[in-house]
Formats: C-alpha cells, structure tokens, sequence
C-alpha cells in the first residue's frame, strides 16, 4: 500500500496539472511540438536531479550544483577553444565535477563538515572559479554538434522522438535507479542515509560511500552543465543561478525524504517535469512570472505535506 | 492512606486499529497512596491504554473515572491539567535548556510572554526538593546530567504540574543498580505523598520489590491481577504468556572446543581499563557489570567501532586490531545494544536488515536482485519465527523482540562464527526472551561461540557457560556460571568484592 502511494503520488500529480493545463488551454498546450519543448526544458534540471536523488537519498545535500553546472560550461567552452573534440570536452566538463564532488566528499567525510556548510562553501567557490576561469564574461565556443544536443528535432530527425538530450536523461535516470535499487553499492547508499551507525555496524565503509555519493552528485550536475552549454551555445560563469533549489524541490516534490533513506529516481524526474508544465503552462495562459513561482512553491508544499500525512496514517 | 473507592478507574476500555484489536476490555484502577504495576509482553497493550489515559488516543468503547468524576481527556494537554503525568521510557527532555527550564517546559510562569525566571527557578527547586533531590543544579543543561539525574528532572517535571496519576514507563530500563535503588525510594515516597502511580517494567522482581498491587495484559485484555508480594513470580509470567514456562534457560549438554577468540590485555580510548579472556567453540561466555563499566566498548573495540591503545585480540587466525568490515569477513558479528539508533536501520525493509552485511549472491558483479534477497529473508524470517507482514515490511512496525530477531539473523545470515550480543533481551518480551536463550544454546551446540553481555544475572547465569564480572572498566576472571551465584557477582560488579 505504502510503495504504492509513494510510485503513484507524484505521477498523479503530473496528471492533474497536466489535465488541467489541457483544458484551460487545449489548442496551445497539448500540442506535440509543447510537450517536446517541456521536455527539451526539463532536461538540465532533471540530469542534475538524478545526482541530487542519490545525495538526498544517502542523507546528505549539496547545494554546489547551480554553480557546478556553470563551471561545467565554462570548462567546456575552455577546452573547445583549444581545440579539443567536442566528446572529450563533454568528458572534460563531467570530468571537472567529479574532481569537485570529491573534494565535497572529503570536506564532509574528512573534516566533517554538515554538507549542507560543506556544500555551501562550495557553492561560493565554484562560482568564483568558474567567474576566475572564464575571467568574469561569456565564452564563445565553435559550433559542434555539441550544441544540437536540445535543439527541437527538424523533420528528418523525427525518428528519434525527442532531442538526443532528453533520451539522455531518460536512459540515465534508468540507470541511476537500477543502480540505487540494484547493487550493492546502491543499496549500501541507502542504508547510509536511512541509518549510518547501522551501515557502520554491518561493516559499510561509509565514508567511501559518501565520498561515491558526492562525486556522483557533481558529476550529474557537470553532465547537466553538458546540457546547458548545449541549450546556451556559449560557457557562461552565471547561469545556473538558484538552480540547486529547482533541482532540490523537484527531488523533493518526487518523493524523497531530506532525513535520508527515502527517495526515488523516476519521482524526482516527475517532480522536475511537474515544475516544467507549471511554467510552461503558466506562460501560455499568460499569467505573470511572480505567480508561478508561488504556485511552484504550493506545489512543494501540497507535495510535502500529503506524504507526510501518508507516513502519519502508517503509524 | 487506602479510600473506598479507587482514585482513577478505567472501565471496560476497548479500541482498535483498522482490524487489529488492540484493547479488547481493560480494566484497571489505581488508589491513591498507591503502586500498580502494569506487567505484559511487548504488543500486549500497555502503551495504547497508557495513550489512552494520557489523552494521547482515544478510546472506541468504556470510560475512565478520575477521583469520581468522568474522565475523558481530549489531548495530552487535557491530561496534565487534569493531573495525569507520564514519564516515557525515551526521555522526553530539551538537552540544551537547564533543569529548571525542562521542569517548567510548556508552563512557565511568565507575564506578557516574558518569563519570570527566579519563580521558574523556585517552582523547580520546589518539585525537586519534593523529589528529595535538591543536589541537582537547576542551571545546568540537561545534557550534561547523568541519565538517572536526567529521569528525576523528568519526574519533577510531573510534579511542577502538580500531578495526582503518574505513569512510570520501562522508568529502571537504563538505570544501574544504584540508581534504581535511589529511584524506588522515590517512588515510595510520592507514594507516601498520595499519588496515585502506575508502574510499568519488564523486570519482574523490580515489580514485585516496588508495588502493591499488579495487573497482567495479554492480547489487549486485563487477564488478572493481585497482591504483588504475596504472588509467586512463576505465576506472573504464566499470566503474561498465557502458558506455563517450564524451561525458562534451556541449555543441552555442549562441549566447548579450542580458543577462538583471545583478548589479551586490551584498552580502549576510555574504556575497557584493562581486559583479558578467552572465548571458546562452543561456549557461551557472559559478561556481567553494572551500566558504565564498559561492556559495550569491550565489544566494541573488539569489534573495531571503537579505537584501541593497548592490546591484543586474536580471533581465530587472526591478530591485531580491525574494522567492522574485516570482523564480518573473519567471521564475526554483532548486535548492538542500542536497536533503534544502531542495531537496526528502521526504515529498511527487513530483507535488507537481515542482509545488509552480507549482500553478495543475490546476482552477478556487484547486483542484488531483491526476489533472491527476499527469498534469503524468508528462510530466516520463517526460522527464527519473526513475525511481520513479509521481507518487505520496513522494520519500524515490527514489535520490540522481532525487531531483535531481525537482528539476530543477520549474524546467521551472515553465517558467523563469533557472536557478540550486546543486550540481546533489552526492552523484548519474555517470550522472545526465551526464544533468543534458545538460539544462543542452539548455537552452540552446532560449535559456535558467543560472548552475552547483560545487565541482567539471572539469564547470564542461566545461559553462559561461564560468566565474567566487569567492574569500573576491568575485566575480572571468567568463572563457571554454575559456581556463581547472583550476590557474589552483583558484590564484584559494584566493587565491594
């Protein structure tokens, strides 16, 4: 009944704002062309929300992937411009956030900070070195297919269905939750976050189980920053401003528990999407930004507060 | 000090969970100048009707009486105006704010919001004065008190309210000896003051030493009651299971084999001072002391969660110092004494408790396919009888001595050789108690080996072959179970030995 509740709830969600944008405007809205748009705009924050699930899972945060996903795109610009093939520049830039999300992991399992200081430190600093990096302006990179990776498909693309991107993001977020559901080293990420002293117990190394969980984080945040230079063309020190909370409320509204142990991969890209049509919606019924931004709040709120009063009926 | 007629009456009290009935017709009444002892098996009921009576449930049939008048508390709130106070098991105490603060919490004498710190201060010192414990600092924070210091601030925080019912919960499950002393004279002498306290414990003799009167619930039903000095105890325990115990510390002829484990001279950062035996095959070993002399860091730094300065340990092949994850490989395992905040990770299911040691063979390369794990819990679930709804029930709903089953059959699953069971009966019911000598004795019988720490003489000297008396961080000499009896033992553990 619980597991039930849990897989449907958010999709439910989905459902309705989905209904709802349908029928308050059914000849713009659910067109084929608006839903490959969604999805093209759901893409980056929901390549972050893979890794913020494993981190949100193992009972920890980072708060590092907005700026994370600019210094990938910096990164990336970098290396284009010295010429370097555009694949080996995407690897560059995930490259570069799993080298940050070690040094997450070691402050958090080394000096043991709370990661939400720990990640907050780094959310100044990576912001810095990507302003440092890019000496504070917008890097123009050549144009590779790097660039195509969220264009909307023209007609002798249709095949593919959608944007290379989104199947990205798609086959990923398989990935991450046959990995966290799985194998060993995913299940261990769970007793992690539901009980560390307990992992301990049972002979779990758990600060190298953190340490995977951080460098994972960052790298889903780089590999959003992938994204985003795609979807910008250009590496840009500021963008992904604020993007730590979109992707932490899409985690959240999917379903995940910031105490740790709860949290799956599939409600998180639910959770991002249903922040996707709100917005989208909202702007096609012309509404203001300011009003959508607090009906996302609601949402996070309604969310929230229904699985907790699901865990209370439990007990 | 005895009325005609009782000071709180429960009546005929019934209330149910969707389909489980969890009261089915209690009744129970308390005087005033009174001890009731509330005795039975973990699920058997107490804490629903004590939620009951404190506001916190409500009944789906009877009624309660509260010195003649009709009693029916709508929150806790209602219950502490009308002078029912609880003191939980878990200590329910702010650990940053002072004694003072704790024992006016949620009722502090204020003005327009601004509390009036010297009346808080005097109120307390009143309740504490009441309590004969006027030593205890109304300034400091209360994390910085000793857990029998912690209860009595509890309690005081009942009598600032000026409660005529007090609830005990479980009140000595963590308190040493001397404590629990200390807290009897208390009782007594809230007793003397005329209130009306109920008693609630496992422990059976503390029971039968404190109160007047006992009351025994089995599934959900008062099942009878009497004279708590006058009742044999055998006759207790037959109420609360509903059966004779007949073999209450089953032990079949074993024969203990070579040394398995030998700890030579071992200190811990603080604790064990100094620490030396040897476990065999096929021998249960029991360490017994008082709280704090340091059993559980024995078993801890032999088990590589807490550090070593000093010392040798060899376990099997094996010599020097290691980490959890090379114990489980050399083939020993542990269950904690703290179940909630370590033995068990609540939320989990209990296929992945059961196997989260030892997660290999559930598919290739690094997989866990979870119908191979279920199918692994399942086995365990149906030996060691653990009652829950199926692998994949988080182990958070499971009763008290399932939960240490869960426990338990991660050693099996496991497939260890060297048991450390640290307080493997702490807070189950007396059922599951057995159960568990019985696995212990089981064990080995097939040459398996297990060191029992406990607080608890009766069963240690009951189960282990051999028992060893830690007093103050030292380890004494280990001496056959059966050439000790339980004065000597309690002379050596509080070091008047």
């Amino acid at each position: 009944m619980k597991d039930w509740g849990r897989k449907v709830g958010p999709l439910t969600g989905l459902v309705i704002v989905f209904a709802l944008f349908s029928l308050l405007r059914p000849d713009s809205f659910p067109t084929a062309g608006n839903i490959e748009l969604m999805l093209l705009q759901t893409a980056v924050v929901g390549t972050g929300a893979l890794g913020m699930t494993i981190v949100i899972v193992s009972g920890g945060i980072d708060l590092s992937v907005g700026s994370m996903v600019a210094l990938s795109t910096v990164t990336i610009a970098l290396l284009l411009n010295i010429g370097v093939s555009p694949l080996a520049a995407a690897v560059g830039g995930v490259a570069a956030g799993a080298v940050c999300g070690s040094l997450i992991g070691f402050l958090v399992t080394r000096l043991r900070l709370a990661p939400f200081i720990g990640t907050l430190a780094m959310w100044g600093a990576l912001r810095g070195a990507a302003k440092g990096l890019a000496n504070e302006q917008v890097i123009v990179a050549p144009n590779t297919w790097l660039n195509n990776l969220l264009n909307v498909l023209t007609d002798d693309q249709k095949w593919m269905i959608v944007p290379p991107g989104v199947w990205l993001m798609l086959i990923l977020a398989c990935i991450v939750g046959a990995f966290l559901n799985y194998t060993r080293l995913g299940r261990h990420i769970v007793a992690v976050g539901s009980n560390e002293q307990t992992a301990r117990l049972c002979g779990i190394s758990v600060e190298r189980t953190k340490l995977v969980v951080y460098m994972l984080g960052s790298g889903f945040a780089a590999l959003a920053g992938v994204l985003q230079f795609s979807y910008l063309t250009v590496g840009d020190p500021t963008t992904g401003t604020g993007m730590e909370l979109d992707i932490i409320a899409a985690v959240v509204i999917g379903g995940a528990s910031l105490a740790g142990g709860e949290g799956r991969v599939l409600g998180s890209l639910v959770g991002a999407l249903i922040m996707t049509v709100v917005a989208n919606g909202s702007t096609k019924m012309e509404l203001p930004n300011w009003v959508q931004e607090i009906v996302t709040g609601g949402i996070i709120i309604a969310a929230v507060a229904l699985d907790r009063y699901r865990h209370r009926r439990m007990e | 000090m005895k009325q005609l007629a009782p000071y709180l009456e429960m009546q005929d009290i019934r209330k149910s969970f969707g389909a489980t009935r969890a009261l089915d017709g209690v009744d129970l009444s308390v005087f005033a100048g009174e001890v009731l002892a509330l005795v039975g098996e973990n699920g058997a009921g107490k804490s629903t009707l004590m939620k009951i009576l404190s506001g916190v449930l409500h009944s789906d049939a009877g009624g309660m009486m509260l010195d003649g008048k009709p009693y029916t508390p709508r929150n806790p709130h209602d219950a502490r105006l009308a002078g029912v106070a609880m003191v939980y098991q878990e200590l329910s105490l702010a650990a940053h704010l002072s004694v003072a603060e704790n024992i006016m919490l949620g009722m502090e004498p204020a003005h327009f919001g601004v509390v009036n710190r010297s009346e808080a201060r005097r109120l307390a010192l009143g309740a504490l004065a009441q309590l004969g414990h006027p030593d205890i600092p109304p300034n400091v924070p209360v994390g910085r008190l000793s857990v029998a210091e912690r209860q009595i601030v509890e309690i005081g925080r009942a009598l600032a309210i000026g409660c005529s019912v007090l609830v005990l919960d479980e009140p000595t499950s963590s308190l040493a000896a001397a404590d629990i002393e200390r807290l009897f004279v208390l009782v007594r002498r809230l007793r003397g003051q005329g209130k009306a306290i109920i008693y609630i414990s496992h422990f059976l003799e503390e029971v039968k030493e404190i109160s007047d009167r006992f009351l025994v619930l089995r599934d959900g039903r008062s099942v009878g009651e009497g004279k708590s000095k006058s009742t044999p105890l055998k006759r207790v325990v037959t109420l609360m299971v509903g059966r004779e115990v007949t073999d209450f510390y089953p032990r079949s002829r074993r024969k203990s084999g070579e040394v398995i484990l030998g700890v030579n001279d071992l200190t811990g950062l603080t604790r064990p001072i100094e620490a030396s035996f040897e476990l065999h095959r096929g021998e249960v070993l029991g360490i017994a002391g008082l709280m704090g002399a340091g059993r559980s860091e024995l078993l801890r730094t032999i088990f590589g969660l807490d550090p070593i300065r000093r010392g040798e340990i060899k376990l099997g092949v094996y010599s020097g110092p290691a980490s959890p994850l090379h114990r489980w490989m050399q083939g020993m395992g542990m269950v904690s004494e703290d179940r909630k905040n370590e033995g068990l990770a609540m939320g989990l299911s209990v296929a992945d408790n059961v196997t989260l040691s030892r997660l290999t063979g559930f598919g290739p390369a690094g997989t866990v396919f979870p119908r191979r794990q279920n199918q692994s819990a399942s086995t365990w679930i149906d030996k060691m009888q653990i009652k829950c709804q199926g692998p994949r029930q988080p182990v958070v709903y499971l009763s008290g001595g399932n939960q240490q089953k869960v426990a338990i059959a991660r050693l099996l699953h496991h497939d260890v050789d060297v048991f450390l069971l640290d307080e493997p009966t702490k807070g189950i019911d007396v059922g599951s108690k057995v159960e568990i000598y019985r696995l212990i004795d089981e064990l080995a019988k097939r040459g398996k080996s297990v060191l029992f720490v406990s607080s608890y003489l009766p069963e240690l000297l009951g189960v282990c072959d051999r028992v060893a008396v830690m007093s103050r961080g030292q380890l004494h000499h280990a001496r056959p179970a059966k050439s000790l009896n339980e004065s000597e033992a309690m002379m050596e553990a509080t070091g008047a030995l």
